[in-house]
């Protein structure tokens, strides 16, 4: 039999976060975040938080709904450009953060679900974000050692899910949320629609249900666009 | 001297058949709409689609489907979407062939700036220091000189680093130039400029061979 990892909604799916845990937040900008498990982080009000995604969201939602809050102490991403309030923390000193080349944090987590504790990459080499790393030549070429991330919680977002915790993602909505889904202690995936076990062809799930601890049914979506950009018809 | 477009035209005529193209935020991504014809390329977006296709029509927008730089896109026949660990291991592993990027500077001996400005601009570097460190083909498209005329084509970078000697190419607004051997190398001027102007907006080490011709639009 298939393990059952449905709950009722975000309330139940996020039982057991507190104050100063460690998040992964799936998503790349506003595309393809956990709306509904930020909505429940916010409401929980919790504090000191880390947060590990490749953006910040942008003032008035995703991730810079904590923000507003200061619910967050340190964020680790990699482009933080889109967020006024991001920026004014950051450069007052408020907010520790910790930037890391995007592909090095897309494996970092990948490693951190994988069992691979640290990996050596090209990415940053002789930059201010090599300093206090290990180096090492392969092939004549310095590399620098980078760790595997771990956390608490690992929230992501899928199109569609089984009972199982199985999950399809639509488009460039993947981004990070396979990795995080890998590397969460308890991961809660919540999709816009959840179906039973055995609807979803085995050939096409990206992630397998192994990883993930809990999910539901999500509502409310709003999928904002960062930059509605558009052609002329002709 | 070149408008932003037509550096991008410019960086258009480099482009060969079968290769995958990353393109960076601003002017880069003006490069997709210069192709020229007969050259078949596919455009990858870090964030995670190969086979980038053109913005949508108005009211055709689907907000799971965006590239880089958090625009609205469509996908071509054949693309296909992947996870940001595979979109990073096709550019770690040199599985794309250019990768063209925006800069604030570009040092002599090839290395880049182009993520921060202490106590005043910190974005991040997103993907551009795993794109950088590993990319064979490095064009970077930008204006010769910042907004107060300051040289961006230096001796040496005076902001933090992006990447260490890795640019290949630069095209500018005034000059197609090649980096190598610690020094700009002039290879093109664009229409009009003439090399005593590129000469004085360039800080850096200029090499000029012979006679240098104007660029082909």
């Amino acid at each position: 039999m298939a393990l059952n990892k449905v709950v009722a909604g975000p309330q139940e799916a996020l039982t057991g976060v507190a104050d100063g845990m460690t998040f992964m937040v799936g998503g790349f900008g506003l595309c393809g975040i956990p709306e509904n498990a930020i909505s429940e982080m916010v409401k929980r009000g919790i504090t000191g938080l880390t947060c590990i995604s490749n953006n910040a969201g942008v003032d008035d939602f995703g991730l810079g709904l904590l923000l507003q809050k200061k619910q967050i102490k340190k964020m680790i991403s990699s482009y933080v450009g889109e967020n006024d309030e991001f920026e004014r923390q950051m450069l007052s000193g408020e907010l520790e953060v910790d930037l890391i080349p995007q592909g090095s944090l897309a494996e970092r987590c990948r490693a951190g679900g994988a069992g691979i504790p640290a990996f050596f990459t090209p990415a940053g080499y002789g930059t201010e974000i090599a300093e206090g790393k290990e180096v090492r030549n392969f092939d004549g070429k310095p590399h620098i050692l980078e760790m595997a991330l771990h956390a608490d919680f690992a929230f992501v977002k899928a199109w569609r899910g089984d009972t199982a915790g199985n999950l399809i993602y639509k488009a460039t909505s993947k981004n990070f949320n396979p990795m995080m889904a890998m590397a969460g202690k308890i991961t809660v995936a919540e999709v816009e629609e959840l179906v039973p076990v055995g609807e979803l062809d085995p050939n096409q799930i990206h992630t397998p249900g192994v990883f993930v601890q809990r999910i539901f049914q999500g509502s409310g979506y709003e999928k904002r666009i960062e930059r509605v950009t558009t052609r002329p018809r002709v | 001297m070149l408008s932003k477009d037509q550096i991008a035209q410019r960086i258009a005529q480099e482009l060969q058949n079968g290769w995958y193209v990353n393109l960076g935020i601003g002017i880069p991504t003006l490069v997709a709409n210069h192709i020229p014809d007969g050259i078949d390329v596919e455009f990858q977006s870090e964030n995670g689609i190969l086979g980038m296709g053109p913005f949508p029509y108005e009211g055709e927008e689907d907000a799971d489907l965006i590239n880089a730089g958090k625009q609205t896109i469509t996908a071509m026949p054949g693309a296909v979407y992947f996870d940001s660990a595979t979109s990073f291991a096709m550019i770690r592993g040199k599985h794309i062939q250019l990768t063209v990027l925006g800069a604030m500077e570009v040092a002599q001996n090839g290395d880049i700036a182009n993520w921060k400005i202490p106590g005043r601009m910190v974005k991040g570097m997103g993907g551009a220091m795993d794109l950088v460190a590993s990319a064979d083909n490095i064009i970077v498209a930008m204006m010769h000189t910042n907004k107060k005329g300051a040289s961006k084509l230096l001796k040496a970078c005076s902001l933090p680093l992006t990447g260490v000697g890795c640019v290949t190419r630069v095209v500018t607004n005034l000059a197609f130039l090649e980096v190598k051997n610690g020094a700009f190398h002039l290879l093109e001027r664009a229409p009009g400029v003439s090399v005593e102007e590129i000469k004085n907006a360039t800080e850096g080490e200029l090499i000029i061979n012979g006679e240098i011709p104007e660029m082909n639009l």
